[in-house]
């Protein structure tokens, strides 16, 4: 029997040495090969595999690389469910962890109910009866755990921004029913047109929910960090006296970090991620030129930038683009003037001249001026207590999930209006949508689109 | 007293769910008998003059397939027919036809008198007799009882009516019909648990007062599609009368708004809950206070009466001001009115003492249909009357039961939503309640349930035949259209053009020719010299199978997954309290509800889909 497919973390979050996502369902392994390269960087089929056993290579996003994992495989009815079942082995930490769930779901893997790992297990007789309360229990008070967790974690705002979209979504609807259960009495002629301004909008503040979202994970999941500046300004520098360890190369020669590295530091309960970029300049060397690219994505990631200007030597074009740059982000940035051990060409004042953004100095080769730098950081971010919550994550990962359900729903609605398709085709989908929803903040959908279609359009005889 | 054993069953009441279900009943070869209190209120429309609707005409559609005979009764007796909303998609086409009232109610009349088997008694009921949890038959007001195997419940909005019309308070039926008022004591007696329902109606108005000349008219379908599947079409094209459009006005509204203390809904006379879909125009006059006009449309009643329907104004206002009201709208500035418009209000029950069979959960063999259950309008009571017909019949012959899952018809939504939500109006039928709907077409309904008519046996082995023939038509033509190519030449590209169409870059097969927006399989004749002769509903069909195949087997697939929960039945002596885990309003809901299956039991508000995941780790470990 075809199961759908789900996933879920396995092991307790926080600080820990490895992380185990489990993937189990009919389509694990084609959906799971999609995302999974092995140590050569190959694309392989893991349901050729052997059952139980273990492979080394990457998890990709698309193109990039979010972890160097241990894949196992195990093949029904020989695993915890009985079904086809996918373990990933990522390095440790909530947001590596976080990152391979989320680009696992993305391959349109489910997200687990609480306890459905459990659940499958019993239903396809891998437990024995006198087990089936446990299951039962272990259920419900997850379900009730993950509930209220859920509510708590999601704020008013958000709360009250989701009943919004959700109401105007179920108005749209009832206006449709209302129309085409009564056609002498409403007409929709013209109205895909106002309908499909109306979805979009709805839809690109969906956009934006999932946008939050992600900075809402900032406190959970760690601050991405995002070293940047123009070529040998000592970027890798400070990123290794950071990471306390020599994991970037460095050099005098301009253009040697040729892609972005990640390490994470825990500093006063916040997990900070920081990345090393490589400067972002115009070149014509084509592993460069692939570094270059992923600086841009990485400062797309960012939640904050980090600008380094070289201390030793005059502000540059090159710097002066950067700023440019920088500042179109939107983002938070700190200006870093290393090399504060050579004497000073560069100083503050001069980049004030040039843009607010606040500037430290530091030196990478004496490991000064980091704790101002750390301590600005932590300013910047810290609100309020920080808790690591397996929970929480897993709602989290649902609600994102569902948030892009929805998104996905009412492209669907798009679609079918620039076909031109009749209005009947489109409530299928804004009720998907608005079940999605719905789904975040603990309703279901009852009778709301009859109830909405009588109390907004007067009806009948 | 006198006690007849002539009888296996007996049905309460002979309105469009009555006259269904003791129809089913006889031509499944059991002795029926059909009491009603008046025979002349046979299949009586006391209400609108038309048949079908939205979504309503679905249900005349899958009650035709199944083998019931509101289709066949009204394709002979409709003065005009349209089909609504057929510039929008397939799923929501849906038919109405105005009726003759008289020769519907006379042919159905005719219909339950010639059929064998089935005899019509003129009669109160006013018990039904229960021993030990097993219906027994029933006892008239006359004291004379019954003994049957299975009853069906079918009083409308009879029991305990009371109408009214401002101050004036009449305890009768509709149209000053006698009301059956001993019945609901002895139902109370057997453990069945009533509610009131309120429902309303318009005015009549004498055609020989109604300015036309100020009202647009409008007008049927020039080629006039049948309801019944057995009906040839060439029967039904006939002359039409048109039906007329006015509106209210700030005048009317203030009429209604000067006078509401004396209309029994806001005095708070009214006791019974009445449906939102047809609020009566004060109603909506409060509660769409904005609103500088409703619309009011008039329909003839039949060919031999002088009599028009109001609708859009039904009114339980005192005659004085019904009258001011009525004449305030433009072309009924001299109306005279034949009848008042009135409010009913009536015993019925909670859908959820029914099993989806329509059979009684506590009382075995006791089944009902119609508004009793909860639901409003003709069309409604008519699907459900043939469903509990049949289950009885089923039942008596031991077979299993037809129920109609909610992927399959507006009929089976009609009935889980009966027997599964909280009763708090009465229902109606809409598409937008069926989540399946691009699958529950009204030109399919016979590829849908056809089948099960004939397991039943309502449809005769040349009906399947028939279908079996369509359906091999249809999938060969598409399976030929799939596998005949057209290249890109120009000879092929200027037909396109001719046709309203594009160039081809590449080739293409037929099929993918029909899909395109622009085209259908009428169109692309030119490109398809060798297609066979095909009548137009098998046409039909291959166009809407192609063109949207891709919604078509989104909605598939959603059936796919649900239909799993459906399958997973409930055992009926579950002990819930003995389910720990599940939260307590959820139990509740269980225990109130006994749904049969997990689908069931999910769809009850208020549970959560933990609940469900409980309650089938539960089932399993029994």
């Amino acid at each position: 029997m075809k199961t759908d497919t789900i996933a879920a973390i396995a092991t307790a979050i926080g600080p820990s040495g490895i992380g185990i996502i489990r993937i189990s369902g009919s389509d694990a392994f084609s959906l799971i090969s999609k995302i999974f390269k092995n140590g050569k960087n190959e694309n392989v089929d893991l349901a050729k595999y052997d059952s139980h056993t273990l492979h080394y290579g990457y998890i990709y996003d698309k193109d990039t690389v979010i972890d160097e994992v241990l894949v196992s495989i195990m093949k029904a009815p020989k695993s915890y469910t009985t079904e086809d079942t996918v373990e990933i082995n990522t390095h440790g930490g909530s947001f590596v962890i976080k990152r391979v769930l989320d680009t696992v779901i993305k391959t349109g893997v489910r997200p687990a109910e609480p306890g459905e790992f459990s659940k499958r297990a019993f239903l396809n007789g891998r437990m024995d009866l006198s087990e089936a309360q446990a299951v039962m229990d272990l259920i419900s008070s997850r379900n009730e755990f993950a509930r209220k967790n859920s509510l708590k974690n999601l704020k008013g705002s958000i709360k009250n921004k989701i009943f919004e979209l959700r109401e105007k979504l179920l108005h749209e609807c009832a206006f449709i029913e209302a129309a085409l259960d009564d056609p002498e009495h409403y007409s929709l002629d013209g109205y895909p047109d106002e309908l499909k301004g109306k979805i979009g909008e709805v839809r690109r503040e969906i956009q934006s929910l999932i946008n939050g979202f992600n900075n809402g994970r900032i406190l959970n999941e760690g601050i991405k960090c995002s070293i940047v500046g123009r070529p040998n300004v000592g970027k890798s520098s400070i990123f290794n006296f950071i990471a306390g360890e020599e994991r970037a190369i460095v050099t005098d020669i301009p253009g040697t970090t040729r892609d972005v590295i990640e390490t994470s530091v825990y500093y006063k309960g916040l997990s900070l991620i920081f990345t090393d970029t490589a400067g972002i300049r115009d070149t014509s060397d084509t592993v460069e030129k692939i570094g270059v690219q992923r600086s841009v994505r990485s400062l797309e990631e960012a939640d904050l930038i980090m600008l380094v200007f070289d201390n030793s030597d005059e502000l540059t074009d090159e710097d002066i683009e950067m700023i440019k740059v920088v500042e179109s982000k939107e983002k938070n940035v700190i200006g870093i003037l290393n090399k504060s051990d050579l004497s000073a060409v560069l100083t503050e004042e001069t980049i004030k001249e040039r843009t607010d953004i606040d500037v430290i100095s530091v030196s990478a080769k004496e490991g000064k001026g980091f704790d101002e730098l750390f301590e600005k950081i932590y300013g910047i971010f810290f609100k309020g207590d920080l808790t690591y919550n397996d929970e929480v994550l897993i709602t989290n990962a649902r609600q994102a999930g569902l948030l892009a359900d929805a998104h996905k729903s009412l492209e669907l609605v798009l679609n079918s209006i620039e076909l031109g398709m009749s209005e009947d085709f489109f409530t299928r989908d804004i009720m998907d949508a608005y079940k999605a929803l719905g789904e975040i903040v603990g309703c279901d959908i009852g009778d709301d689109l009859a109830d909405k279609i009588f109390s907004d359009f007067c009806m009948g005889k | 007293m006198r006690e007849i054993n002539d009888y296996e069953i007996a049905i309460i009441g002979a309105g469009h769910a009555g006259c269904e279900a003791a129809l089913a009943c006889a031509r499944l070869g059991f002795k029926t008998i059909v009491f009603t209190v008046s025979v002349e209120g046979i299949a009586f429309m006391p209400c609108n003059p038309h048949v079908g609707g939205s979504s309503k005409g679905h249900l005349v559609r899958e009650l035709d397939a199944l083998g019931g005979e509101m289709g066949k009764c009204i394709d002979k007796s409709f003065i005009q027919s349209k089909m609504l909303n057929s510039s929008k998609g397939p799923a929501v086409h849906s038919l109405r036809a105005q009726a003759d009232k008289a020769k519907y109610s006379s042919l159905m009349r005719e219909t339950l008198e010639a059929q064998e088997n089935l005899a019509i008694k003129q009669a109160e009921v006013s018990e039904i007799l229960v021993e030990n949890g097993e219906i027994r038959g029933v006892k008239i007001f006359s004291g004379i009882t019954y003994h049957t195997e299975a009853v069906i419940i079918c009083t409308g909005v009879y029991l305990k009516a009371r109408c009214l019309c401002g101050e004036a308070i009449n305890h009768t039926g509709p149209n000053g019909m006698q009301a059956s008022d001993h019945l609901s004591a002895s139902l109370l007696k057997a453990g069945i648990e009533l509610i009131r329902f309120k429902t309303g109606t318009p005015a009549r108005i004498d055609a020989d007062t109604i300015d036309f000349s100020k009202m647009e008219p409008q007008y049927g379908d020039e080629k006039v599609i049948p309801f019944s599947f057995s009906t040839d079409p060439k029967d039904v094209q006939r002359e039409q009368l048109p039906c007329y459009l006015t509106y209210t006005n700030q005048k009317t509204h203030d009429i209604i708004r000067a006078n509401l203390d004396r209309s029994p809904l806001f005095a708070g006379v009214i006791e019974g809950t009445g449906p939102r879909y047809c609020p009566s125009i004060e109603d909506k006059v409060v509660k769409f206070a904005e609103k500088e006009r409703h619309q009011v449309f008039l329909e003839p009643q039949g060919l031999n009466t002088n009599e028009w329907y109001v609708d859009g104004m039904s009114s339980s206002m005192p005659e004085d001001v019904q009258i001011e009201m009525y004449r305030s709208v433009p072309g009924l500035e001299h109306a005279h009115i034949v009848r008042n418009a009135y409010a009913i209000e009536y015993d019925c029950i909670k859908g959820k003492s029914l099993k989806p069979t329509l059979e009684f959960k506590n009382i075995s063999g006791l089944f009902s249909a119609g508004q009793f259950n909860g639901s409003s309008g003709y069309e409604e009571a008519a699907a459900q009357g043939l469903i509990a017909g049949i289950n009885a019949c089923m039942k008596l012959k031991g077979k299993e039961p037809v129920v109609i899952e909610r992927s399959e018809g507006y009929i089976g939504v009609l009935i889980d939503d009966l027997v599964t939500k909280d009763s708090l109006e009465p229902y109606r039928m809409m598409t937008s309640r069926a989540e399946y709907r691009l699958l529950l077409r009204q030109d399919n309904a016979d590829r849908r349930l056809m089948r099960k008519g004939y397991y039943a046996g309502l449809i005769s082995e040349e009906q399947m035949k028939a279908l079996e023939e369509k359906e091999r038509l249809i999938d060969s033509e598409i399976e030929r259209l799939s596998s005949v190519k057209v290249g890109a030449g120009k000879e092929i590209a200027d037909i396109l053009t001719s046709i309203g169409s594009t160039p081809l870059n590449t080739g293409a097969t037929l099929e993918e020719l029909v899909r395109r927006p622009e085209l259908s399989y009428e169109k692309i004749a030119p490109l398809d010299k060798n297609r066979p002769e095909l009548p137009d509903n098998i046409i039909e069909q291959i166009n809407i199978e192609i063109k949207y195949k891709g919604y078509i087997e989104r909605e598939k697939l959603a059936v796919e997954k649900a239909r799993k929960m459906e399958k997973k039945l409930i055992p009926e002596d579950i002990d819930y309290n003995d389910v720990k885990g599940i939260r307590i309003e959820a139990r509740q809901k269980f225990i109130e509800f006994r749904p049969v299956s997990l689908g069931q039991a999910a769809r009850i508000q208020g549970v959560s889909p933990a609940d469900i995941s409980v309650l089938s780790v539960y089932i399993n470990s029994k």
